[in-house]
Protein backbone atom coordinates (compact mmCIF):
# COMPACT_ATOMS: atom_id res chain seq x y z
CA UNK A 1 0.00 0.00 0.00
CA UNK A 2 1.38 3.42 0.52
CA UNK A 3 1.75 5.91 3.18
CA UNK A 4 0.54 9.50 4.32
CA UNK A 5 2.66 11.99 5.77
CA UNK A 6 0.58 15.03 7.52
CA UNK A 7 2.01 18.11 6.16
CA UNK A 8 2.64 20.60 8.77
CA UNK A 9 2.42 24.25 7.86
CA UNK A 10 0.40 27.67 8.74
CA UNK A 11 -1.73 27.88 5.47
CA UNK A 12 0.61 29.84 3.73
CA UNK A 13 4.40 28.04 4.01
CA UNK A 14 4.97 24.37 4.15
CA UNK A 15 6.86 23.72 6.68
CA UNK A 16 10.16 22.22 6.15
CA UNK A 17 9.30 19.24 9.07
CA UNK A 18 6.75 18.15 6.39
CA UNK A 19 10.22 17.24 3.67
CA UNK A 20 11.70 14.74 6.99
CA UNK A 21 8.50 13.37 7.56
CA UNK A 22 8.43 12.45 3.91
CA UNK A 23 12.05 10.48 4.25
CA UNK A 24 11.01 8.55 7.06
CA UNK A 25 7.96 7.77 5.29
CA UNK A 26 9.82 6.76 2.53
CA UNK A 27 11.63 4.20 4.34
CA UNK A 28 8.29 2.92 6.26
CA UNK A 29 6.23 2.51 2.74
CA UNK A 30 6.50 3.91 -0.32
CA UNK A 31 5.04 5.78 -2.42
CA UNK A 32 3.75 8.17 0.12
CA UNK A 33 0.94 10.85 -0.38
CA UNK A 34 1.23 14.28 1.76
CA UNK A 35 -1.96 15.37 2.75
CA UNK A 36 -3.15 19.44 2.88
CA UNK A 37 -5.24 20.23 5.72
CA UNK A 38 -6.10 23.91 6.13
CA UNK A 39 -7.62 27.17 3.97
CA UNK A 40 -6.34 28.82 1.26
CA UNK A 41 -3.60 26.65 1.99
CA UNK A 42 -3.46 26.06 -2.57
CA UNK A 43 0.45 27.43 -2.20
CA UNK A 44 1.67 24.62 0.41
CA UNK A 45 -0.13 21.71 -1.46
CA UNK A 46 1.78 23.06 -4.83
CA UNK A 47 5.43 23.17 -2.10
CA UNK A 48 4.07 19.69 -1.01
CA UNK A 49 3.95 18.42 -4.89
CA UNK A 50 7.14 19.22 -5.40
CA UNK A 51 8.90 16.89 -2.62
CA UNK A 52 10.96 14.15 -4.07
CA UNK A 53 9.55 10.73 -3.81
CA UNK A 54 5.47 11.78 -3.35
CA UNK A 55 3.00 10.58 -5.14
CA UNK A 56 0.30 12.30 -4.70
CA UNK A 57 -1.12 15.38 -2.85
CA UNK A 58 -4.17 15.59 -1.14
CA UNK A 59 -5.45 19.29 0.08
CA UNK A 60 -8.61 19.70 2.34
CA UNK A 61 -9.02 23.10 2.06
CA UNK A 62 -11.68 24.21 4.88
CA UNK A 63 -12.39 26.65 7.54
CA UNK A 64 -12.30 23.52 10.49
CA UNK A 65 -8.70 22.93 9.20
CA UNK A 66 -7.40 26.50 9.87
CA UNK A 67 -5.92 25.79 12.98
CA UNK A 68 -5.34 22.40 12.77
CA UNK A 69 -7.63 21.08 15.63
CA UNK A 70 -6.85 18.02 17.17
CA UNK A 71 -11.16 17.15 16.08
CA UNK A 72 -11.55 17.85 12.81
CA UNK A 73 -7.96 16.59 11.97
CA UNK A 74 -8.71 13.31 13.95
CA UNK A 75 -11.89 12.85 11.60
CA UNK A 76 -10.59 13.91 8.22
CA UNK A 77 -7.42 11.48 8.62
CA UNK A 78 -9.39 8.64 10.09
CA UNK A 79 -11.44 8.77 6.49
CA UNK A 80 -8.62 8.76 4.81
CA UNK A 81 -6.65 5.97 6.39
CA UNK A 82 -8.15 2.67 4.92
CA UNK A 83 -6.20 3.68 1.84
CA UNK A 84 -2.94 3.51 3.71
CA UNK A 85 -0.79 1.21 6.12
CA UNK A 86 1.42 3.60 7.53
CA UNK A 87 0.14 7.27 8.46
CA UNK A 88 3.16 9.86 9.42
CA UNK A 89 3.04 13.17 11.01
CA UNK A 90 6.10 15.17 12.46
CA UNK A 91 6.47 15.42 16.01
CA UNK A 92 5.55 19.47 16.22
CA UNK A 93 2.62 20.69 18.86
CA UNK A 94 0.26 19.80 16.05
CA UNK A 95 1.17 16.79 15.25
CA UNK A 96 1.10 15.51 18.74
CA UNK A 97 -1.89 17.20 19.42
CA UNK A 98 -3.81 14.85 16.56
CA UNK A 99 -2.26 12.13 15.69
CA UNK A 100 -2.67 9.71 18.67
CA UNK A 101 -6.15 10.57 18.38
CA UNK A 102 -6.40 9.04 15.16
CA UNK A 103 -3.93 6.21 16.16
CA UNK A 104 -6.85 5.72 19.09
CA UNK A 105 -9.59 5.54 16.47
CA UNK A 106 -8.05 3.21 14.50
CA UNK A 107 -6.97 0.97 17.95
CA UNK A 108 -3.61 0.91 17.05
CA UNK A 109 -0.61 1.94 19.11
CA UNK A 110 1.58 5.27 18.50
CA UNK A 111 5.17 5.00 18.08
CA UNK A 112 6.44 8.57 19.09
CA UNK A 113 8.56 10.76 18.31
CA UNK A 114 10.84 7.70 15.87
CA UNK A 115 14.40 9.10 15.27
CA UNK A 116 15.36 5.75 12.84
CA UNK A 117 13.29 3.33 10.62
CA UNK A 118 15.40 -0.46 11.39
CA UNK A 119 12.53 -1.58 8.74
CA UNK A 120 9.03 -1.21 7.43
CA UNK A 121 8.19 -2.20 11.06
CA UNK A 122 10.47 -1.44 13.58
CA UNK A 123 11.75 1.41 14.92
CA UNK A 124 14.28 3.38 16.99
CA UNK A 125 12.64 5.99 19.55
CA UNK A 126 14.54 7.75 22.60
CA UNK A 127 13.07 7.13 25.76
CA UNK A 128 13.99 8.33 29.19
CA UNK A 129 15.37 11.95 28.18
CA UNK A 130 16.91 10.29 25.53
CA UNK A 131 19.33 8.45 27.94
CA UNK A 132 18.36 5.16 26.35
CA UNK A 133 17.00 4.09 22.92
CA UNK A 134 14.36 1.53 22.18
CA UNK A 135 14.00 -0.52 19.17
CA UNK A 136 10.22 -1.25 18.66
CA UNK A 137 8.66 -3.74 16.59
CA UNK A 138 4.66 -2.89 15.40
CA UNK A 139 3.71 -6.28 13.40
CA UNK A 140 0.20 -5.78 13.22
CA UNK A 141 -2.49 -2.75 11.99
CA UNK A 142 -1.37 0.01 10.59
CA UNK A 143 1.51 2.28 11.72
CA UNK A 144 0.75 5.55 13.64
CA UNK A 145 3.98 7.52 13.92
CA UNK A 146 5.43 10.95 14.60
CA UNK A 147 8.82 11.91 13.22
CA UNK A 148 11.74 13.55 15.40
CA UNK A 149 12.79 15.67 12.03
CA UNK A 150 16.06 16.01 13.30
CA UNK A 151 16.67 12.45 12.71
CA UNK A 152 15.88 12.76 9.10
CA UNK A 153 17.29 14.76 5.63
CA UNK A 154 14.52 16.66 4.61
CA UNK A 155 13.35 15.53 1.10
CA UNK A 156 14.42 16.93 -2.14
CA UNK A 157 12.00 19.68 -3.99
CA UNK A 158 12.18 18.34 -7.29
CA UNK A 159 9.01 16.63 -7.57
CA UNK A 160 6.16 17.20 -9.45
CA UNK A 161 3.13 15.31 -8.46
CA UNK A 162 -0.54 15.70 -8.70
CA UNK A 163 -3.03 17.28 -6.15
CA UNK A 164 -6.18 16.22 -5.68
CA UNK A 165 -8.76 18.11 -3.88
CA UNK A 166 -10.62 15.92 -0.93
CA UNK A 167 -14.02 17.03 0.75
CA UNK A 168 -13.90 17.66 4.16
CA UNK A 169 -15.47 15.79 7.37
CA UNK A 170 -18.30 16.84 9.02
CA UNK A 171 -16.83 19.03 12.39
CA UNK A 172 -18.74 18.48 15.89
CA UNK A 173 -17.81 21.70 16.57
CA UNK A 174 -16.62 20.31 20.25
CA UNK A 175 -13.58 22.87 20.07
CA UNK A 176 -13.20 26.58 18.47
CA UNK A 177 -9.99 28.59 18.18
CA UNK A 178 -9.72 31.94 20.02
CA UNK A 179 -6.21 33.56 19.31
CA UNK A 180 -3.13 33.01 19.70
CA UNK A 181 0.03 34.70 20.69
CA UNK A 182 2.67 34.28 18.54
CA UNK A 183 6.53 35.36 19.08
CA UNK A 184 7.35 37.17 16.02
CA UNK A 185 10.82 37.10 14.63
CA UNK A 186 13.17 37.83 11.63
CA UNK A 187 15.42 35.36 13.06
CA UNK A 188 15.67 31.41 11.78
CA UNK A 189 13.15 28.90 13.71
CA UNK A 190 14.62 27.27 16.30
CA UNK A 191 14.50 23.86 14.82
CA UNK A 192 15.81 25.07 11.04
CA UNK A 193 18.56 26.91 12.41
CA UNK A 194 22.04 26.51 11.42
CA UNK A 195 22.99 27.92 14.42
CA UNK A 196 21.67 28.38 17.44
CA UNK A 197 22.66 30.74 20.66
CA UNK A 198 20.92 29.52 24.14
CA UNK A 199 20.29 31.16 27.06
CA UNK A 200 20.00 29.48 30.70
CA UNK A 201 18.59 30.83 34.35
CA UNK A 202 22.91 32.56 34.17
CA UNK A 203 21.08 35.49 31.63
CA UNK A 204 19.41 36.87 34.74
CA UNK A 205 16.99 38.79 33.29
CA UNK A 206 14.54 38.86 30.01
CA UNK A 207 16.56 42.70 29.75
CA UNK A 208 20.02 40.54 29.66
CA UNK A 209 18.37 38.11 26.43
CA UNK A 210 18.94 41.19 24.58
CA UNK A 211 22.59 40.44 24.91
CA UNK A 212 22.37 36.95 23.06
CA UNK A 213 19.97 38.14 20.72
CA UNK A 214 22.54 41.20 19.32
CA UNK A 215 24.49 38.06 19.04
CA UNK A 216 22.36 35.45 17.40
CA UNK A 217 21.95 38.57 14.82
CA UNK A 218 25.48 38.55 13.85
CA UNK A 219 24.90 35.09 13.50
CA UNK A 220 22.38 34.67 11.40
CA UNK A 221 21.25 32.30 14.71
CA UNK A 222 18.08 31.25 16.25
CA UNK A 223 17.83 32.12 20.27
CA UNK A 224 16.66 29.56 22.54
CA UNK A 225 16.83 28.79 25.99
CA UNK A 226 16.28 26.58 29.03
CA UNK A 227 13.54 25.40 31.18
CA UNK A 228 14.88 27.82 33.52
CA UNK A 229 14.93 30.98 31.15
CA UNK A 230 11.48 30.17 30.45
CA UNK A 231 9.93 29.52 33.52
CA UNK A 232 11.87 32.54 35.13
CA UNK A 233 10.06 34.61 31.87
CA UNK A 234 12.89 35.61 30.60
CA UNK A 235 11.99 34.60 26.93
CA UNK A 236 8.28 32.97 25.79
CA UNK A 237 7.80 29.45 26.15
CA UNK A 238 8.41 28.32 22.78
CA UNK A 239 12.23 29.00 23.10
CA UNK A 240 12.69 25.99 25.36
CA UNK A 241 14.89 23.56 24.03
CA UNK A 242 14.63 20.04 25.73
CA UNK A 243 13.01 16.80 26.41
CA UNK A 244 9.63 18.52 26.73
CA UNK A 245 10.59 21.69 24.99
CA UNK A 246 11.90 21.41 21.34
CA UNK A 247 14.52 19.14 20.21
CA UNK A 248 16.87 20.88 17.97
CA UNK A 249 20.63 19.62 16.22
CA UNK A 250 22.12 22.33 14.54
CA UNK A 251 25.02 22.99 13.37
CA UNK A 252 26.86 24.53 16.52
CA UNK A 253 24.97 24.85 19.44
CA UNK A 254 26.21 27.92 22.28
CA UNK A 255 24.76 27.55 25.53
CA UNK A 256 25.21 30.27 27.63
CA UNK A 257 24.74 29.78 31.55
CA UNK A 258 23.29 26.52 31.30
CA UNK A 259 23.78 23.84 33.49
CA UNK A 260 23.41 20.98 31.75
CA UNK A 261 20.39 19.42 33.47
CA UNK A 262 19.76 15.90 31.26
CA UNK A 263 15.97 17.05 30.71
CA UNK A 264 18.18 19.82 28.92
CA UNK A 265 20.45 17.83 27.04
CA UNK A 266 18.03 15.55 25.79
CA UNK A 267 16.78 18.64 23.53
CA UNK A 268 20.32 19.78 22.15
CA UNK A 269 22.64 16.56 22.82
CA UNK A 270 22.71 16.01 18.65
CA UNK A 271 23.95 19.22 18.05
CA UNK A 272 27.08 19.45 15.38
CA UNK A 273 29.22 21.40 17.74
CA UNK A 274 28.64 22.20 21.49
CA UNK A 275 29.87 25.57 22.90
CA UNK A 276 29.30 25.98 26.52
CA UNK A 277 29.96 29.28 28.50
CA UNK A 278 29.55 28.73 32.08
CA UNK A 279 31.49 30.50 35.10
CA UNK A 280 31.09 27.06 37.06
CA UNK A 281 34.14 24.92 35.92
CA UNK A 282 32.23 21.61 37.48
CA UNK A 283 28.79 22.27 35.35
CA UNK A 284 27.76 18.89 33.65
CA UNK A 285 27.32 20.37 30.42
CA UNK A 286 31.36 20.56 29.93
CA UNK A 287 31.12 16.95 29.89
CA UNK A 288 29.43 16.87 26.66
CA UNK A 289 30.57 20.08 24.75
CA UNK A 290 33.33 20.24 22.20
CA UNK A 291 34.71 23.10 23.49
CA UNK A 292 34.20 24.61 26.95
CA UNK A 293 34.86 28.18 28.12
CA UNK A 294 35.01 28.78 31.93
CA UNK A 295 34.13 32.32 31.57
CA UNK A 296 31.15 34.84 33.06
CA UNK A 297 28.67 35.03 30.52
CA UNK A 298 28.90 39.05 30.64
CA UNK A 299 32.15 39.16 29.80
CA UNK A 300 31.86 36.36 27.08
CA UNK A 301 29.25 37.67 25.37
CA UNK A 302 30.64 41.23 24.30
CA UNK A 303 33.97 39.08 23.81
CA UNK A 304 32.61 37.04 21.49
CA UNK A 305 30.86 39.70 19.28
CA UNK A 306 34.28 41.52 19.49
CA UNK A 307 35.88 38.21 17.86
CA UNK A 308 33.04 37.91 15.42
CA UNK A 309 33.70 41.33 13.97
CA UNK A 310 37.06 40.66 13.30
CA UNK A 311 36.53 38.22 11.37
CA UNK A 312 33.99 40.46 9.07
CA UNK A 313 30.72 39.19 10.59
CA UNK B 1 -18.19 19.02 38.34
CA UNK B 2 -15.87 15.66 39.71
CA UNK B 3 -12.35 15.81 37.93
CA UNK B 4 -10.51 12.76 37.39
CA UNK B 5 -6.56 12.83 37.49
CA UNK B 6 -4.69 9.98 36.29
CA UNK B 7 -1.03 9.89 37.76
CA UNK B 8 1.92 7.67 37.02
CA UNK B 9 4.70 6.39 38.88
CA UNK B 10 7.71 6.89 37.19
CA UNK B 11 11.89 7.15 38.02
CA UNK B 12 12.33 10.36 39.36
CA UNK B 13 13.60 13.30 37.01
CA UNK B 14 16.88 13.51 39.15
CA UNK B 15 17.73 9.66 38.83
CA UNK B 16 20.70 9.07 36.09
CA UNK B 17 19.19 6.44 34.05
CA UNK B 18 20.92 3.10 33.64
CA UNK B 19 20.46 0.74 30.72
CA UNK B 20 20.57 -2.73 32.09
CA UNK B 21 23.42 -4.67 30.22
CA UNK B 22 21.48 -7.01 28.37
CA UNK B 23 19.43 -4.97 26.58
CA UNK B 24 16.05 -5.77 28.27
CA UNK B 25 15.39 -2.07 29.36
CA UNK B 26 16.62 0.50 32.03
CA UNK B 27 17.71 -0.75 35.66
CA UNK B 28 14.62 0.10 37.86
CA UNK B 29 15.98 -1.77 40.80
CA UNK B 30 16.48 0.11 44.02
CA UNK B 31 16.31 3.61 42.14
CA UNK B 32 14.11 6.32 43.41
CA UNK B 33 10.29 6.64 41.93
CA UNK B 34 8.33 9.73 41.81
CA UNK B 35 5.06 10.87 40.72
CA UNK B 36 5.42 11.79 36.83
CA UNK B 37 6.22 15.59 37.10
CA UNK B 38 3.61 16.52 35.10
CA UNK B 39 0.92 14.77 36.42
CA UNK B 40 2.08 16.79 39.63
CA UNK B 41 0.94 19.90 37.82
CA UNK B 42 -2.56 18.10 36.78
CA UNK B 43 -3.17 17.33 40.26
CA UNK B 44 -2.10 21.12 41.84
CA UNK B 45 -4.64 22.00 39.05
CA UNK B 46 -7.38 19.99 39.89
CA UNK B 47 -7.39 21.13 43.59
CA UNK B 48 -7.30 24.62 42.84
CA UNK B 49 -10.33 24.37 41.03
CA UNK B 50 -12.33 22.38 43.70
CA UNK B 51 -10.67 25.40 46.29
CA UNK B 52 -12.36 27.95 43.72
CA UNK B 53 -15.62 25.85 44.07
CA UNK B 54 -15.64 24.73 40.69
CA UNK B 55 -14.93 20.92 40.66
CA UNK B 56 -16.80 18.90 43.85
CA UNK B 57 -14.58 15.96 43.78
CA UNK B 58 -11.08 15.17 42.61
CA UNK B 59 -10.43 11.32 41.37
CA UNK B 60 -7.24 10.09 41.51
CA UNK B 61 -6.14 7.22 39.23
CA UNK B 62 -3.27 5.22 38.89
CA UNK B 63 -2.61 2.16 36.57
CA UNK B 64 0.09 0.28 38.14
CA UNK B 65 2.20 -1.80 39.87
CA UNK B 66 1.18 -2.48 43.79
CA UNK B 67 3.76 0.58 44.37
CA UNK B 68 1.22 2.92 42.15
CA UNK B 69 -0.74 2.89 45.32
CA UNK B 70 1.82 5.30 46.71
CA UNK B 71 1.37 7.38 44.15
CA UNK B 72 -1.87 7.85 44.47
CA UNK B 73 -1.30 8.48 48.01
CA UNK B 74 0.81 11.31 47.14
CA UNK B 75 -2.19 12.79 45.41
CA UNK B 76 -4.59 12.37 47.87
CA UNK B 77 -2.02 14.27 50.66
CA UNK B 78 -2.05 17.05 47.71
CA UNK B 79 -5.82 17.54 48.47
CA UNK B 80 -7.38 14.90 45.66
CA UNK B 81 -10.53 13.06 47.72
CA UNK B 82 -9.97 9.36 46.95
CA UNK B 83 -8.35 7.14 44.74
CA UNK B 84 -9.09 4.24 42.30
CA UNK B 85 -5.77 1.86 41.40
CA UNK B 86 -6.24 -0.44 38.85
CA UNK B 87 -3.45 -2.98 39.48
CA UNK B 88 -1.23 -4.21 36.65
CA UNK B 89 2.44 -5.50 36.46
CA UNK B 90 4.43 -5.01 33.87
CA UNK B 91 4.81 -2.43 30.96
CA UNK B 92 1.39 -0.80 30.07
CA UNK B 93 1.00 0.79 26.82
CA UNK B 94 -0.68 4.41 26.54
CA UNK B 95 -3.49 3.10 24.31
CA UNK B 96 -4.50 0.01 26.94
CA UNK B 97 -4.22 3.05 29.51
CA UNK B 98 -6.73 5.01 27.77
CA UNK B 99 -8.94 2.37 27.42
CA UNK B 100 -8.91 1.56 31.34
CA UNK B 101 -9.65 5.46 31.88
CA UNK B 102 -12.16 5.46 29.27
CA UNK B 103 -14.01 2.64 31.21
CA UNK B 104 -13.62 4.79 34.75
CA UNK B 105 -14.98 7.64 32.57
CA UNK B 106 -17.78 5.74 31.57
CA UNK B 107 -18.56 4.03 35.22
CA UNK B 108 -17.18 8.09 36.91
CA UNK B 109 -18.49 10.47 34.54
CA UNK B 110 -16.18 13.64 35.46
CA UNK B 111 -16.75 16.96 33.84
CA UNK B 112 -12.86 17.12 33.09
CA UNK B 113 -10.24 14.71 33.01
CA UNK B 114 -6.68 16.32 33.79
CA UNK B 115 -3.45 14.30 32.94
CA UNK B 116 0.21 15.24 32.03
CA UNK B 117 0.90 15.94 28.33
CA UNK B 118 3.76 12.93 28.67
CA UNK B 119 5.31 10.36 31.59
CA UNK B 120 9.02 11.38 31.74
CA UNK B 121 9.62 7.67 31.43
CA UNK B 122 8.56 6.54 27.52
CA UNK B 123 8.50 9.98 26.35
CA UNK B 124 5.34 8.92 24.21
CA UNK B 125 2.66 12.14 25.19
CA UNK B 126 -0.63 10.10 23.91
CA UNK B 127 -2.09 8.95 26.59
CA UNK B 128 -4.96 11.96 27.10
CA UNK B 129 -4.94 12.38 23.48
CA UNK B 130 -6.01 8.76 23.02
CA UNK B 131 -8.11 9.17 25.77
CA UNK B 132 -10.22 11.92 24.24
CA UNK B 133 -10.59 10.59 20.93
CA UNK B 134 -12.03 7.32 22.90
CA UNK B 135 -14.48 8.87 24.98
CA UNK B 136 -15.46 11.24 21.91
CA UNK B 137 -14.42 14.37 23.73
CA UNK B 138 -12.51 17.44 22.47
CA UNK B 139 -9.06 18.20 24.08
CA UNK B 140 -6.92 20.85 25.68
CA UNK B 141 -3.81 19.57 24.87
CA UNK B 142 -0.05 21.33 26.25
CA UNK B 143 -2.35 23.70 28.87
CA UNK B 144 -0.58 26.67 30.26
CA UNK B 145 -3.66 28.21 31.25
CA UNK B 146 -7.27 27.05 32.12
CA UNK B 147 -10.08 29.06 32.64
CA UNK B 148 -13.36 26.86 33.58
CA UNK B 149 -16.64 28.65 32.45
CA UNK B 150 -20.09 27.22 31.74
CA UNK B 151 -20.31 23.99 30.21
CA UNK B 152 -16.78 25.24 28.32
CA UNK B 153 -12.91 25.95 29.38
CA UNK B 154 -10.81 28.14 27.54
CA UNK B 155 -7.72 26.64 27.11
CA UNK B 156 -4.08 28.50 26.35
CA UNK B 157 -1.87 26.16 25.38
CA UNK B 158 1.99 26.23 24.49
CA UNK B 159 2.40 25.47 20.89
CA UNK B 160 5.72 25.41 18.38
CA UNK B 161 5.10 29.20 17.52
CA UNK B 162 4.00 30.53 21.22
CA UNK B 163 0.38 30.43 22.76
CA UNK B 164 -2.41 29.75 21.34
CA UNK B 165 -6.23 29.55 23.16
CA UNK B 166 -9.09 27.23 22.22
CA UNK B 167 -12.59 26.96 23.60
CA UNK B 168 -13.48 23.43 24.45
CA UNK B 169 -16.75 22.18 25.32
CA UNK B 170 -17.18 19.47 28.50
CA UNK B 171 -16.42 17.62 29.44
CA UNK B 172 -13.11 17.53 28.32
CA UNK B 173 -9.46 16.29 28.60
CA UNK B 174 -6.52 18.43 29.40
CA UNK B 175 -3.21 17.76 29.19
CA UNK B 176 -0.68 19.91 31.43
CA UNK B 177 2.29 21.82 29.68
CA UNK B 178 5.20 22.83 32.77
CA UNK B 179 3.91 26.43 33.36
CA UNK B 180 0.52 25.77 34.23
CA UNK B 181 1.01 25.72 37.92
CA UNK B 182 3.81 25.24 40.32
CA UNK B 183 2.54 22.42 42.26
CA UNK B 184 2.39 22.81 46.26
CA UNK B 185 4.46 20.24 48.73
CA UNK B 186 2.06 18.19 50.82
CA UNK B 187 1.56 19.42 54.48
CA UNK B 188 2.48 17.10 57.27
CA UNK B 189 -1.02 17.02 58.80
CA UNK B 190 -2.17 16.53 54.77
CA UNK B 191 0.01 13.20 54.42
CA UNK B 192 -2.08 11.93 57.99
CA UNK B 193 -5.07 12.88 56.10
CA UNK B 194 -4.29 11.22 53.27
CA UNK B 195 -3.57 7.75 54.52
CA UNK B 196 -7.26 7.68 55.57
CA UNK B 197 -8.72 8.22 52.11
CA UNK B 198 -10.32 6.05 50.60
CA UNK B 199 -8.66 3.96 47.42
CA UNK B 200 -10.50 1.46 45.13
CA UNK B 201 -8.90 -1.40 44.16
CA UNK B 202 -9.52 -2.34 40.50
CA UNK B 203 -8.05 -4.77 37.66
CA UNK B 204 -7.90 -4.02 33.87
CA UNK B 205 -10.51 -7.06 33.59
CA UNK B 206 -12.78 -5.09 35.79
CA UNK B 207 -13.12 -2.80 32.57
CA UNK B 208 -13.16 -5.51 29.89
CA UNK B 209 -9.60 -4.38 28.68
CA UNK B 210 -6.34 -6.34 27.85
CA UNK B 211 -3.38 -4.58 28.80
CA UNK B 212 -1.05 -7.32 26.48
CA UNK B 213 1.52 -4.90 24.45
CA UNK B 214 1.07 -4.32 20.89
CA UNK B 215 4.59 -3.29 20.11
CA UNK B 216 7.50 -5.34 20.86
CA UNK B 217 10.23 -4.00 22.17
CA UNK B 218 13.01 -5.71 20.50
CA UNK B 219 16.11 -4.37 22.71
CA UNK B 220 17.09 -1.35 24.80
CA UNK B 221 20.51 0.70 24.37
CA UNK B 222 22.55 3.60 25.35
CA UNK B 223 22.66 6.39 23.08
CA UNK B 224 25.73 7.31 21.24
CA UNK B 225 28.04 9.13 23.83
CA UNK B 226 29.33 12.85 23.04
CA UNK B 227 32.85 13.22 24.88
CA UNK B 228 33.81 16.19 26.41
CA UNK B 229 35.96 17.99 24.27
CA UNK B 230 38.38 20.67 25.09
CA UNK B 231 38.56 22.84 28.07
CA UNK B 232 39.68 26.66 26.30
CA UNK B 233 41.40 30.21 27.98
CA UNK B 234 40.26 32.81 25.77
CA UNK B 235 37.29 33.44 23.71
CA UNK B 236 39.59 34.16 21.01
CA UNK B 237 40.90 30.93 21.31
CA UNK B 238 37.10 29.63 21.30
CA UNK B 239 36.48 31.40 18.14
CA UNK B 240 39.78 30.61 16.06
CA UNK B 241 39.01 27.16 17.10
CA UNK B 242 35.31 27.20 15.91
CA UNK B 243 36.78 28.74 12.75
CA UNK B 244 39.13 25.88 12.16
CA UNK B 245 35.96 23.51 12.44
CA UNK B 246 34.12 25.66 9.92
CA UNK B 247 31.30 25.96 12.27
CA UNK B 248 32.00 30.13 11.43
C1 LIG C 1 9.37 17.28 33.91
C2 LIG C 1 10.53 18.17 33.65
C3 LIG C 1 10.76 18.60 32.35
C4 LIG C 1 11.81 19.44 32.07
N1 LIG C 1 12.00 19.81 30.77
C5 LIG C 1 13.04 20.63 30.47
C6 LIG C 1 13.31 21.05 29.14
O1 LIG C 1 12.61 20.65 28.20
N2 LIG C 1 14.35 21.89 28.91
C7 LIG C 1 15.16 22.34 29.92
O2 LIG C 1 16.09 23.13 29.65
N3 LIG C 1 14.93 21.96 31.19
C8 LIG C 1 13.90 21.12 31.49
N4 LIG C 1 13.69 20.79 32.80
C9 LIG C 1 14.43 21.49 33.86
C10 LIG C 1 15.83 20.97 34.12
O3 LIG C 1 15.76 19.90 35.03
C11 LIG C 1 16.70 22.09 34.74
O4 LIG C 1 16.09 22.56 35.91
C12 LIG C 1 16.91 23.28 33.80
O5 LIG C 1 17.33 22.84 32.53
C13 LIG C 1 17.95 24.21 34.39
O6 LIG C 1 18.10 25.36 33.61
P1 LIG C 1 19.45 26.21 33.66
O7 LIG C 1 20.57 25.35 33.25
O8 LIG C 1 19.21 27.46 32.90
O9 LIG C 1 19.53 26.64 35.18
P2 LIG C 1 20.52 26.18 36.32
O10 LIG C 1 20.57 24.73 36.46
O11 LIG C 1 20.18 27.01 37.50
O12 LIG C 1 21.93 26.62 35.77
C14 LIG C 1 22.33 27.94 35.59
C15 LIG C 1 23.78 27.90 35.16
O13 LIG C 1 24.22 29.21 34.86
C16 LIG C 1 25.54 29.38 35.32
N5 LIG C 1 25.74 30.82 35.51
C17 LIG C 1 25.10 31.65 36.38
N6 LIG C 1 25.55 32.92 36.23
C18 LIG C 1 26.46 32.90 35.25
C19 LIG C 1 27.30 33.90 34.65
N7 LIG C 1 27.23 35.18 35.02
N8 LIG C 1 28.14 33.52 33.68
C20 LIG C 1 28.23 32.23 33.29
N9 LIG C 1 27.48 31.25 33.82
C21 LIG C 1 26.60 31.58 34.79
C22 LIG C 1 25.61 28.59 36.59
O14 LIG C 1 26.95 28.22 36.88
C23 LIG C 1 24.73 27.37 36.25
O15 LIG C 1 25.51 26.32 35.69
C24 LIG C 1 12.65 19.89 33.10
C25 LIG C 1 12.44 19.46 34.40
C26 LIG C 1 11.39 18.60 34.67
C27 LIG C 1 11.19 18.14 36.07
Amino acid sequence: MASLVIAEHDNSKLGEATAKTVTAAMQVSAPVHVLVAGSDCAGVANAAAKLAGVEKVLIADAPPYTRMLAEPMEALIVSLAPAYDAILAPATTNGKNYLPRVAAKLDVPQISEITKVVSPDTFERPIYAGNAIATVQAADGKKIITVRTTAFAAAAADGNAPIEKIDATADSGASRFVGEELSRSERPELTAAKIIVSGGRGMQSGENFKLLENLADKLHAAVGASRAAVDAGFVPNDYQVGQTGKVVAPQLYIAFGISGAIQHLAGMKDSKIIVAINKDEDAPIFQIADYALVADLFQAIPEMEAELTKLGY
Amino acid sequence: MKVIVPVKRVIDFNVKVRVKADGSGVDLANVKMSMNPFDEIAVEEAVRLKEKGKATEVVAVSIGPQQAAETIRTALALGADRGIHVKADGEVEPLAVAKILKGICEAEEPGLVIMGKQAIDDDSNQTGQMLAALLAWPQGTFAHKVEIGDGQAQIEREIDGGLQTVEIKLPAVITTDLRLNEPRYASLPNIMKAKKKNIDQKTPADYGIDITPRLKVLKVTEPAKRQAGAKLKTMAELVGKLREAGAL
